[in-house]
């Protein structure tokens, strides 16, 4: 596959279309939605709260506990099968790793925050927009972290990277799409997430980091307005 | 050569720059990055001398010592009262700061405080553990009986009090209700029930509408409204 566009006609370094809502649920602690093309995320904060059973306690820090979770009809038209599943479950834990870089877990000591993250449609790129939508609603519960969090998949498609990979240019076969979804803490440029399915080069690879990055900071940018929106809203009511 | 970003009384959020340079000092809800002053919580941005902190938009209570809150009975001990606090973090009542009477070795406690009484205490201590020890020595600092509790936001907390209590007093007086409100967001109100629902709205109110100035008058404005309303 060699030509100038993308299948969807994005160029090679664009994003599909983002958009951010901070406080779509009005009982938890803080909440957000968070939109890449076709697949949504909504995340939502409980706590600190209380931890039980007991034994799960840990005095010396807080515990942050990250649930991700596809609903039945947010695939490609398979029905995918309810409740936790070892993908789920992997996930739910590199999300929780991303996120305890930036959180300050020593503030909650004993305590846990929860972090429920909901997918009502997905098209690729699931973790990473869970990412950004659970790291918004964490400031809007108004946790102490040293920075938000954004992450993106960059890919090769045939012989070229993209960026911001959809579920098209993810299925392709002969080559093989190699997926690698990565997230970052914008200040620093420190890397809190990065995985890999399939096969590519060093330097291609320090190469996908550096537009993964550049994406990062856009996204950040968003997740930034809309953080404000929220409350500047709230201003003019 | 210090350069400030950000505007005091504009929102920041969580990474967001507000001062490049050493010449401020980093407090509640900042931190230091190099040469520059971070925050690392969604918040309005307020410069106290040489200090830069946020006063944050949201948030579960964080206890702390000094503060009156209004905590219920959950269980009772050997050696008092464990108290839900509205926070993560649930609070010790011991039976020396619970009252001055004598108690007999293996008195029932309950008589003093039960399960589910709703208490006005001060928090007397706050360990790097978070155990928290509460008192009920000192005015004001009482059980409650009758009236409502409702929940709010702790971070309105100031907002519904007033500049030296300006806010609550008046709604006290406009309504003739009593009013308590706890610093970690838990409120009491008790009256006549019709006036009860007036104070409840005006809290709400108040909750919602804490940045926009000229909040006061509204408030007395709204009072006198409702007050009318009703006696038609």
């Amino acid at each position: 596959m060699t030509s100038s566009k993308r299948l969807d006609g994005r160029g090679f370094e664009e994003t599909r279309e983002i958009e951010a809502k901070i406080g779509i649920v009005k009982r938890a602690d803080g909440s957000a939605m968070f939109r890449m093309g076709k697949t949504v995320a909504y995340a939502a904060v409980y706590g600190p709260r209380d931890l039980y059973p007991k034994f799960l306690q840990n005095p010396e820090k807080g515990i942050m506990r990250c649930n991700y979770n596809m609903m039945p009809f947010s695939g490609q038209g398979e029905r995918v099968r309810p409740g936790p599943s070892r993908r789920s479950r992997e996930i739910g834990m590199v999300t929780e790793k991303a996120l305890s870089s930036v959180v300050n877990l020593d503030e909650f000591k004993n305590a846990v925050v929860d972090v429920f993250i909901e997918f009502p449609q997905t098209d690729a790129g699931s973790r990473c927009t869970g990412i950004c939508a659970a790291a918004l609603a964490l400031a809007d519960a108004g946790i102490t972290m040293k920075d938000l969090v954004a992450a993106v998949a960059v890919g090769k498609v045939g012989d070229r990277l993209a960026v911001d990979l959809s579920y098209e240019e993810e299925a392709l076969k002969d080559p093989d799409t190699t997926d690698i979804p990565m997230a970052f803490v914008p200040s620093t440029g420190e890397i809190v997430l990065l995985q890999m399915d399939g096969i590519i080069s060093k330097d291609e690879l320090m190469e996908a980091i550096e537009l993964g990055k550049n994406a990062c900071k856009k996204l950040n940018e968003i997740q930034v307005a809309a953080l404000k929106k929220k409350f500047e809203v709230d201003k003019n009511e | 050569m210090t350069e400030t970003k950000v505007k005091e009384n504009e929102i920041v959020v969580p990474g967001e720059e507000i001062v490049s340079g050493m010449g401020y000092l980093p407090a509640y809800g900042t931190y230091r990055d190099g040469e520059m002053i971070r925050a690392n919580k969604l918040g309005i941005v307020h410069v106290d001398g040489r200090a830069i902190k946020l006063v944050p938009l949201s948030g579960n209570y964080l206890p702390k010592r000094g503060d009156v809150m209004i905590g219920k009975v959950i269980d009772v001990t050997y050696s008092g009262w464990i108290v839900d606090t509205n926070s993560a973090y649930r609070a010790m009542l011991g039976l020396k700061e619970a009252t001055s009477d004598f108690i007999r070795k293996g008195a029932d406690l309950t008589k003093y405080f039960n399960f589910g009484d709703y208490l006005v205490a001060k928090i007397l201590n706050v360990t790097s553990q978070n155990l928290i020890d509460l008192t009920m020595d000192g005015p004001g600092l009482r059980k409650l009986d009758t009236g409502r509790i409702i929940r709010v936001n702790p971070n309105k907390v100031p907002r519904i009090i007033g500049k030296e209590g300006s806010m609550v007093s008046m709604i006290k007086a406009e309504t003739n209700c009593r009013i308590t409100v706890g610093q970690n967001g838990v409120i009491w109100v008790s009256g006549n029930p019709k006036e009860e629902l007036i104070a409840v709205s005006m809290i709400r109110k108040i909750e919602r509408e804490s940045h926009i100035s000229g909040l006061t008058e509204r408030i007395k404005a709204e009072i006198e409204n409702a007050k009318k309303g009703e006696s038609q």
